[in-house]
């Protein structure tokens, strides 16, 4: 986000340059007028898409969410009903459970892994571009469905997992259909592709001026000191950074869910993710009205996560200027 | 580190301590890289065990090699595995062509151009960034529905020609304001219009760019299972990961052999633009951030 921000500043100083720049001759207001029509050109299909593919549908899943629709006749106005119903369902109830624990339990994960290999990586260690791209190589693939059938086998009752435990004399479960391990093996799946951010940490380690470390050193700083004192304060955008980036990203799985529990969200809704109960409202039972509900639940639970982030983020990111 | 570098004799019993530590970080981070990658080695060696072998040798080397599960998973479906890898190829290629179109054009007007309302599009684009397809899906479907669409590659191309896809437009207009603008300024004093500056400096500068939207968009594309599950529904339409999905459905324990042998089909193009375009990968999330 950090660099999204900047960019947002950018983009702010650049609009207000123009405007105090003297504008000279007679040719500068048609000239402004011809490139307001040009770049409303070059914005044309993004408009398009604007009104219908992002903006417009977000809006008409809003009133969708007041109405009962299920593809079929028409939309029958209902008031608040389908957000009412959110109470008493307890389906809903554990798709939200599961998703909040997923997202809480393996982003931290995630992050700490990602951040203790790169700070490993950074110390000039030979063949870096080897060990990056190898650790980074997960983040890529984990997201698709041939890594979530790898999964089911290797966390099954007969799979690589148990065979391996097996070795040493373990007998162990069917950890993707037992409702007490069924999640956790797809924390698992999400700690794995931690690759992603980790490049992002190398990234920021590099714009650290050595001069700090340094100057530690000579004051007679430890590496725990240095770490606490230099590393992560110097970090701190970075790791805000990944933070809102894959927490917004946990909460939208659903590939990894649905092929691992076959679309069920089982054993005994262990892993019903709310984007997968989501699914199965709008596309299985065709509950467009309260699939498009729980679509505005989503919104506002990530933008509400989004928005403590950022206010919480001045107690604690460090921004150097 | 610096310490060790601003101590002006070095012993040799402190070099030999140096050089053993390195070793055991070396040793740590290959052994680390080996349980994370086994996974998928061990995948790729069991899509040539027999399917009886996956269930009890935990081993990279098949006791018995057959390249059998590549021709049984092959047409195991209702359609031989070539019409899927087809069908994504079509989605993929669409999917490129519409993002390097509609988000350069974008990215051109945000990166360069002065207009009215500037400041808040580029706001409404950056939020689009984060807005979660769930969100939109159902009002997206009945629109398509209504136009006639589900079940064609059109709901998942149109979008990306519409620029959608923000993430790449951010991207563009990144690399773009970090390009000389004395080119296109020469370039207007000339008489160059706005389309020629875009297609014939600020296009074939941008290059790096476009390459990497083009790479992220075929992974990412490739991969997508959401849109692909909700908007293709006869099995004909089917791209990889749809196909896939139905296989697990229909599998029972003994057809896993095929059915791994199908999933590293599945993940063969991803491993290859991996490959090829890693400099751009890492650059990409590098600058932007996102996987």
């Amino acid at each position: 986000m950090s660099a999204l921000l900047q960019r947002g500043r950018a983009a702010a100083q650049d609009q207000a340059a123009p405007a105090s720049r003297p504008r000279s001759g007679k040719s500068a207001a048609p000239r402004a007028k011809r490139e307001n029509l040009a770049a409303y050109g070059f914005l044309a299909p993004w408009f398009i898409g604007l009104v219908f593919i992002t903006a417009g549908p977000l809006l008409a899943s809003l009133y969708f969410s007041f109405t009962d629709y299920n593809l079929i006749g028409d939309h029958e106005w209902v008031g608040a009903e389908n957000y009412e119903r959110m109470f008493t369902d307890a389906r809903l109830h554990s798709a939200l459970r599961v998703t909040f624990v997923y997202v809480f339990v393996s982003v931290p994960l995630q992050l700490a892994l990602a951040l203790a290999l790169a700070m490993v990586l950074d110390r000039g260690v030979r063949g870096l571009p080897l060990y990056r791209s190898v650790y980074y190589l997960p983040s890529l693939l984990g997201g698709s469905v041939a890594i979530a059938i790898l999964w089911r086998q290797v966390f099954g009752a007969e799979g690589l997992i148990n065979q391996v435990l097996g070795f040493f004399g373990i007998q162990g479960e069917g950890w993707v259909s037992h409702p007490d391990y069924a999640l956790g093996t797809l924390i698992v799946l999400n700690v794995w592709t931690f690759g992603a951010p980790m490049v992002i940490f190398l990234a920021g380690l590099r714009q650290i001026p050595a001069m700090y470390y340094e100057a530690a050193s000579v004051d007679g700083a430890g590496p725990v000191s240095r770490f606490w004192n230099i590393t992560v304060p110097m970090l701190t955008p970075i790791i805000f950074f990944n933070l809102v980036l894959q927490i917004i990203n946990a909460f939208q799985t659903f590939t990894q869910a649905f092929i691992v529990s076959g679309g069920t969200g089982g054993p005994s809704d262990s892993t019903l993710f709310f984007t997968l109960y989501l699914y199965q409202r709008g596309f299985g039972a065709f509950d467009m009205g309260y699939a498009s509900a729980m679509a505005w639940l989503l919104l506002m639970i990530i933008g509400g996560f989004t928005a403590v982030n950022f206010l919480a983020s001045k107690y604690w990111v460090f921004y150097g200027d | 580190m610096a310490t060790e570098t601003t101590a002006p004799a070095t012993s040799t019993r402190r070099l030999g301590a140096r050089r053993t530590r390195r070793l055991l970080v070396h040793i740590g981070l290959i052994g680390f890289g080996l349980i994370m990658l086994y996974p998928l080695l061990w995948m790729l060696s069991s899509s040539f065990k027999p399917t009886a072998e996956i269930f009890r040798a935990p081993g990279l080397i098949p006791e018995t090699f057959t390249p059998g599960n590549y021709t049984e998973g092959w047409t195991a479906l209702q359609f031989p595995f070539h019409h899927y890898l087809l069908n994504s190829a079509v989605v993929v290629a669409g999917s490129i062509i519409g993002n390097l179109v509609g988000c350069s054009m974008a990215a051109y007007a945000f990166a360069r151009l002065e207009f009215r309302g500037k400041r808040l599009f580029f706001a409404v684009m950056l939020a689009t960034i984060m807005l979660p397809i769930h969100v939109v899906i159902v009002p997206q479907y009945i629109l398509f529905a209504e136009l006639g669409w589900i079940n064609t590659f059109l709901p998942l191309i149109v979008p990306k020609l519409l620029a959608t896809d923000g993430f790449f437009i951010f991207l563009m207009v990144q690399f773009i304001r970090g390009l000389p603008k004395d080119l296109d300024e020469a370039a207007r004093i000339d008489g160059c219009g706005h389309v020629r500056i875009f297609f014939q400096i600020i296009m074939p500068l941008s290059l790096p760019a476009l390459a990497t939207t083009a790479i992220f968009t075929f992974i990412w594309t490739w991969n997508d299972f959401f849109s692909q599950l909700i908007f293709l529904t006869s099995p004909d339409m089917y791209t990889v990961p749809v196909a896939l999905r139905t296989f697990v459905d229909s599998s029972s324990q003994t057809s896993w052999g095929p059915l791994f042998a199908m999933s590293v089909v599945a993940l063969g193009p991803v491993f290859g633009f991996f490959l090829a375009g890693q400099r751009y990968l890492v650059k990409g999330i590098a600058t932007t951030g996102i996987k």
